[in-house]
C-alpha cells in the first residue's frame, strides 16, 4: 500500500479552532498515513473530538488547511461539506438511526451502489463484523457490544478514505472493552484502513495505535510510536498520561543527574542541559530496585496489592515518594527502611524544573 | 447510560397492590357494564342497529375522522417544524400561541364559527351591505365540523412533534452526512422518518378527539355517531339501541388505536444515552422568512384571532343586552367544583398504579396498567351512558350526584394523570427509596417521605391536565349531571344549541379564561412533557 513518497490520507496543517476565546484545537499539525491506526490521547476537554469533527467536516476551522489524500478539504474559503468527504466516522453514542434494522443501517451509506453490489457488500460487512443472522434486529434489540460492531460495520460499509473513531469503547464494560478493541484493530489492519481514534484510556491507546498524539488543551503536545510516549516523553504531561510515574528532583552534575538515591545518566530531546541546572527525574515503577537495607534511609510508606503485582509507596529523606513495582508476593512491607538502586544500563529521562525551560 | 441488570422485584407490598388492583378494575366499570347490558338487548334493538343508517352513520364519522385528522397533520408538521428548528422572528411567541387554540373547547369554537359564517352570520351580514351578498357557502355539515375540529386539535400533534423535534438527537444528522447524505437526503431519510411515532401519537389523538367529540358536531348539525347515541338516549323509548351503538364507537376507537400502533413501527426511538448531546443548530431560513411567517401568523389568525374577536363581539352585544350574570357565577362555581375534584381524584389514584408499573413490572401491572388506559379510547358519551345504566340500577346513592359524575371524569381523563405520574415516577432512582428502606423505615413511610415528595410536580402536573379536560367536557356533564346542575360547559351549549349567541358569549369567556390558567403552566414546563412513548423506561 505505502509506495515510497505516499500522500498522506490525512494531513492538517496548523489546524486551529476556537470556541469564543477558549482554543479547542490549537495549530495542529499531523499527516495519516496509508493503513496507519493513530491515537489521539488526552484527558477529556482536551479538544480531541475537536480533531475529529474537523477532520469529519462538522466543524470548519478558524485558522489552517486540512487535505484528505491531497484535496484541500477545510481551509481558507474553502469547506467540503461532510457528505461529500468520504470519510467514515463511528460516534461516541454510535449514533444507529433508531428507526432502522441492522441491515438498512449498514446499508445506510450504500444507496448508489447496484442492488446486487449493495447486497453483496452488505453480506461482507456483516459477516466482517460477526453480525450475522442479526439483520434484521432494531438497534435497541442488540447489546452495548452489538451495536458498536453494527456502527463499525456501517461506516466501514460505503468504503471510505479514512474511519475516524470518537471514544469508542467508552460505553462499554471493562471485559467486553478488551475483546472489542482487538476485534476492531484487526478489522482495520485486514483491510489496512487509515484510522484515527480518539480516546482518554492509554491502554486503549496502547493496544490498538501505530502512533499516538497526546493532546491537552487543544495543543498537540507529542506525537510518537507507543514506546516513545512512554520511555521518551517529551513533557511531565505526556509522562503522567502515558503511565505511573514520579518524578524526583535532582541537578545536573558532571553530565550526569544527581539525586537523593544517587546519580543516573539522562537524556534530554533538547540535547544535554546546562550545568547545575534543576531538574525533574522521570521514575516509572520499574525503574528502580527496592533492596531491604536495615541503615536504608528510604522507609515503605505503603504498600498496595493489586492481584499480579504489588506497588510499593517508598518515602525519601527529603519527603518525595516514589512507587515501585515489586512481585506480588513481595515480603516487604510498611516501616521496614530500603534503599533504592537505579535500575543501570538506560538513559533516565529528565526535564527542565519549571521556571528554568529552555 | 448504562442501567444495571434488571432486578427481579420483589411483590409489591399491599400498600401500593391493593389500591392500585382497585383503581384498574374500577376504570373498567363503565366498559363491563356496557357489554353486559348489551347482551340483555331485545332484537328490535339489533335490528335496528343493523339498519342501513348505522352504516351511514359511520361512514360520515370515519370521514370527517380522517379529514381532521389529515389537516390537523398538514399545519401542524409546518408549524412545529418552523417553531423548533428555525430563526423564525417571534419564534418563543408563535410557539406559546399556535398552541393556545387547545383551550377552546370544540362547542365554543363551533357555535363561534356558525355565528360567525353561518346563514345570516356575522360575515353574511358584513358582506350584505357593500356587496351585497346574501349567501354564504353552507358551513353546517362536514365543511363546518373539519374546520372547527381541525382548528382546534391541530395543537394535539403540534405538542407531540414539537417534543420529538425538540429531542431530536443531532448526531444521527451528522452520522448520515458523513455516510454521504446532503441536507434533502438527511430530512427525508432520518429526519422525518424520526418524527413517525410523534405524528402517529399526535394523530391518534386527534383522532380520538374528533371520535368522541359531540358538542361542535351537533352544532355543525354533522349527524356523526355521538350524536346519533345521544339522540337515541334522549327520544328513544328502547335506551339498548344506544348501548349497543356505544359498543360500535369503541370498536371505531380501538380500530384507530390499532392504526397507530402500527403507524409508530417496529423501531425503537430514543436519544441514545451517553456522551455530551449538543444542541441542533437553528436553521437559517433567510429568505424564506417572507413565506414561512405568513403561515404562521394565519394559523394563529385563523385559530385563536378570529374565534376570539366573534367572541368579543358577542360578549359586547351580551352585556348591552343586560344578560344576567347570575348565572354564570354557579356555573363557574359547579365547573370548577367538578373539576378541582375530577384532578384530585385521578391525581391520587395514579400514584399507586404508577408506582406498581414502574417499580413492579409484571403480568399483572402491565394488565392493570393496560386497564386503566380504557378512558382513553371510550368518548365521554359512552361512559356516560354506561354510568347512567349502573347507577340507575345498583348505583342508586350516587346516582344523580356529582360523584358519580366526577367518578366518569376520571375513568375519562385518567390515562392524561397516569402518563404525568408514570413519567415522574421513572425519573426517581429506585435507589433511592431503598436508601430510605435502610434507614429504617418500611413502605409506606417511603412512600410519604420519598417517593411522593419527589414526584410531586409531576402528580401536580397530571392533575393540571385533568383540571383542563375536565373544563371543557360536555356529553358526560350533559347526561351525568344532576338535575339543575349548571357548569359553564352546559350553559355554554345549551345557550348556543338554541342560537342564543349573546347569552353563551359570558360562560365560554369564562370557561377558556379558567382553562389558561393550567393551561399556561402546562406550556411552561413543556420541557418536561416528554413526548408519549419517546422514553425508554430504564430496565
Amino acid at each position: 500500500m505505502s509506495q515510497a513518497p505516499s500522500v498522506p490520507v490525512v494531513r492538517c496543517s496548523g489546524v486551529t479552532k476556537r470556541y469564543g476565546a477558549v482554543a479547542a484545537v490549537d495549530g495542529l499539525s499531523f499527516a495519516l498515513q496509508p493503513g496507519e491506526i493513530l491515537s489521539i490521547l488526552g484527558p477529556s476537554g482536551s479538544g480531541k473530538t475537536t480533531v475529529l469533527r474537523l477532520i469529519a467536516g462538522f466543524e470548519s476551522p478558524d485558522r489552517g488547511e486540512i487535505r484528505i489524500q491531497g484535496r484541500v478539504v477545510s481551509g481558507p474559503a474553502v469547506h467540503v461539506p461532510p457528505n461529500r468527504r468520504n470519510v467514515g466516522m463511528v460516534f461516541q453514542e454510535y449514533a444507529l438511526f433508531p428507526h432502522l434494522t441492522v441491515a438498512q443501517n449498514v446499508s445506510f451509506g450504500l444507496r448508489r451502489m447496484s442492488r446486487q453490489e449493495r447486497g453483496r457488500r452488505l453480506a461482507e460487512v456483516l459477516a466482517l463484523a460477526g453480525l450475522g443472522g442479526l439483520e434484521n434486529r432494531y438497534p435497541h434489540e442488540l447489546s452495548g457490544g452489538q451495536q458498536q460492531r453494527v456502527a463499525l460495520a456501517r461506516t466501514i460499509a460505503p468504503r471510505p478514505i479514512t474511519v475516524l473513531l470518537d471514544e469508542p469503547f467508552s460505553n462499554l464494560d471493562a471485559g467486553m472493552r478488551r475483546r472489542l478493541r482487538q476485534e476492531v484493530a484487526d478489522i482495520l489492519r485486514a483491510h489496512t484502513i487509515a484510522t484515527v481514534f480518539v480516546t482518554h484510556d492509554r491502554e486503549e491507546a496502547f493496544a490498538m495505535a501505530d502512533r499516538i498524539g497526546v493532546m491537552n488543551e487543544g495543543y498537540l503536545e507529542q506525537l510518537d510510536t507507543p514506546d516513545r510516549i512512554y520511555h521518551a516523553p517529551a513533557t511531565p504531561f505526556v509522562a503522567q498520561l502515558a503511565g505511573m510515574c514520579d518524578f524526583l528532583p535532582g541537578e545536573v552534575r558532571d553530565g550526569v543527574v544527581a539525586t537523593e538515591i544517587g546519580s543516573v545518566p539522562y537524556a534530554s530531546d533538547n540535547g544535554p542541559l546546562p550545568e547545575a541546572s534543576p531538574v525533574d527525574l522521570l521514575v516509572h515503577p520499574d525503574d528502580l530496585q527496592v533492596l531491604p537495607h536495615p541503615e536504608g534511609t528510604a522507609v515503605i510508606h505503603a504498600r498496595e496489592f493489586r492481584g499480579g503485582e504489588t506497588i510499593l509507596a517508598v518515602r525519601l529523606p527529603s519527603g518525595a515518594t516514589v512507587r515501585c513495582r515489586q512481585r506480588a508476593s513481595t515480603t516487604l512491607v510498611p516501616g521496614e527502611t530500603v534503599t533504592l538502586v537505579p535500575d543501570q544500563g538506560r538513559d533516565f529521562v529528565a526535564f527542565p524544573q519549571a521556571g528554568h525551560r529552555q | 447510560m448504562t442501567a444495571g441488570p434488571a432486578r427481579r422485584a420483589a411483590s409489591p407490598p399491599l400498600v401500593v397492590l391493593l389500591p392500585a388492583l382497585l383503581v384498574g378494575l374500577a376504570m373498567l366499570l363503565p366498559l363491563v357494564y356496557l357489554v353486559i347490558r348489551s347482551a340483555g338487548a331485545s332484537e328490535a334493538a339489533w335490528a335496528l342497529l343493523f339498519r342501513p343508517q348505522t352504516a351511514a352513520t359511520l361512514g360520515r364519522t370515519a370521514l370527517l375522522v380522517l379529514t381532521v385528522t389529515a389537516s390537523s397533520v398538514a399545519i401542524a408538521v409546518p408549524v412545529a417544524w418552523l417553531t423548533v428548528r428555525t430563526d423564525l422572528p417571534l419564534r418563543r411567541l408563535w410557539s406559546v400561541l399556535t398552541m393556545l387554540p387547545l383551550v377552546i373547547p370544540s362547542f365554543v369554537g363551533a357555535f363561534l364559527f356558525v355565528s360567525a359564517l353561518g346563514p345570516k352570520g356575522l360575515l353574511q351580514q358584513l358582506l350584505a351591505g357593500p356587496f351585497g351578498v346574501d349567501r354564504l357557502p353552507e358551513i353546517y355539515g362536514l365543511p363546518g365540523a373539519t374546520l372547527t375540529l381541525t382548528l382546534l386539535s391541530y395543537p394535539y400533534v403540534l405538542l407531540t412533534l414539537r417534543g420529538a423535534l425538540r429531542n431530536l438527537d443531532p448526531v444521527l444528522d451528522e452520522a448520515a452526512r458523513s455516510l454521504g447524505y446532503g441536507n434533502r437526503a438527511v430530512l427525508f431519510r432520518v429526519t422525518l422518518p424520526q418524527l413517525r411515532p410523534a405524528l402517529a401519537a399526535g394523530s391518534l389523538l386527534v383522532g380520538l378527539y374528533t371520535l368522541s367529540d359531540f358538542g361542535a358536531v351537533s352544532l355543525m348539525r354533522y349527524p356523526t355517531i355521538t350524536w346519533i347515541i345521544f339522540q337515541q338516549y334522549e327520544t328513544a323509548f328502547d335506551r339498548t339501541i344506544a348501548a349497543l351503538l356505544s359498543l360500535v364507537l369503541v370498536g371505531m376507537a380501538l380500530a384507530i388505536l390499532l392504526v397507530e400502533g402500527y403507524a409508530r413501527g417496529r423501531g425503537r426511538y430514543y436519544r441514545s444515552g451517553a456522551g455530551a448531546s449538543r444542541r441542533s443548530k437553528a436553521i437559517q431560513l433567510g429568505r424564506w422568512k417572507w413565506l414561512a411567517l405568513p403561515l404562521v401568523a394565519g394559523v394563529t389568525l385563523l385559530a385563536l384571532g378570529v374565534p376570539s374577536a366573534i367572541l368579543a363581539y358577542w360578549l359586547v352585544r351580551g352585556v348591552g343586552a343586560g344578560e344576567p350574570l347570575l348565572i354564570l357565577w354557579s356555573a363557574t362555581r359547579n365547573s370548577l367544583l367538578v373539576s378541582v375534584l375530577a384532578a384530585l381524584v385521578a391525581a391520587v389514584c395514579s400514584i399507586p398504579l404508577a408506582v406498581l408499573v414502574v417499580r413492579y413490572p409484571g403480568k399483572l401491572s402491565q394488565a392493570l396498567e393496560r386497564s386503566s388506559f380504557t378512558g382513553y379510547a371510550l368518548p365521554g358519551i359512552v361512559v356516560a351512558l354506561a354510568l347512567v345504566f349502573f347507577g340507575a340500577t345498583y348505583a342508586r346513592p350516587v346516582y344523580q350526584t356529582v360523584w358519580l359524575l366526577v367518578f366518569a371524569y376520571v375513568v375519562l381523563f385518567f390515562p392524561a394523570a397516569l402518563g404525568a405520574t408514570r413519567a415522574a415516577m421513572l425519573q426517581v432512582s429506585p435507589r433511592l427509596e431503598e436508601a430510605a428502606r435502610g434507614l429504617g423505615r418500611n413502605s409506606l413511610q417511603v412512600m410519604q417521605t420519598i417517593t411522593v415528595p419527589l414526584i410531586g410536580p409531576g402528580v401536580l402536573m397530571g392533575a393540571a391536565l385533568v383540571f383542563l379536560v375536565t373544563m371543557k367536557e360536555l356529553p358526560a356533564t350533559l347526561i351525568l349531571g344532576p338535575l339543575g346542575f349548571k357548569t359553564l360547559s352546559t350553559a355554554v351549549w345549551s345557550a348556543a344549541s338554541e342560537a342564543f349567541f349573546a347569552q353563551a358569549a359570558a360562560p365560554a369567556l369564562a370557561l377558556i379564561l379558567i382553562s389558561s390558567v393550567p393551561m399556561a403552566f402546562l406550556v411552561l414546563r413543556e420541557r418536561s412533557l416528554a413526548p408519549a412513548g419517546g422514553g425508554r423506561p430504564p430496565a
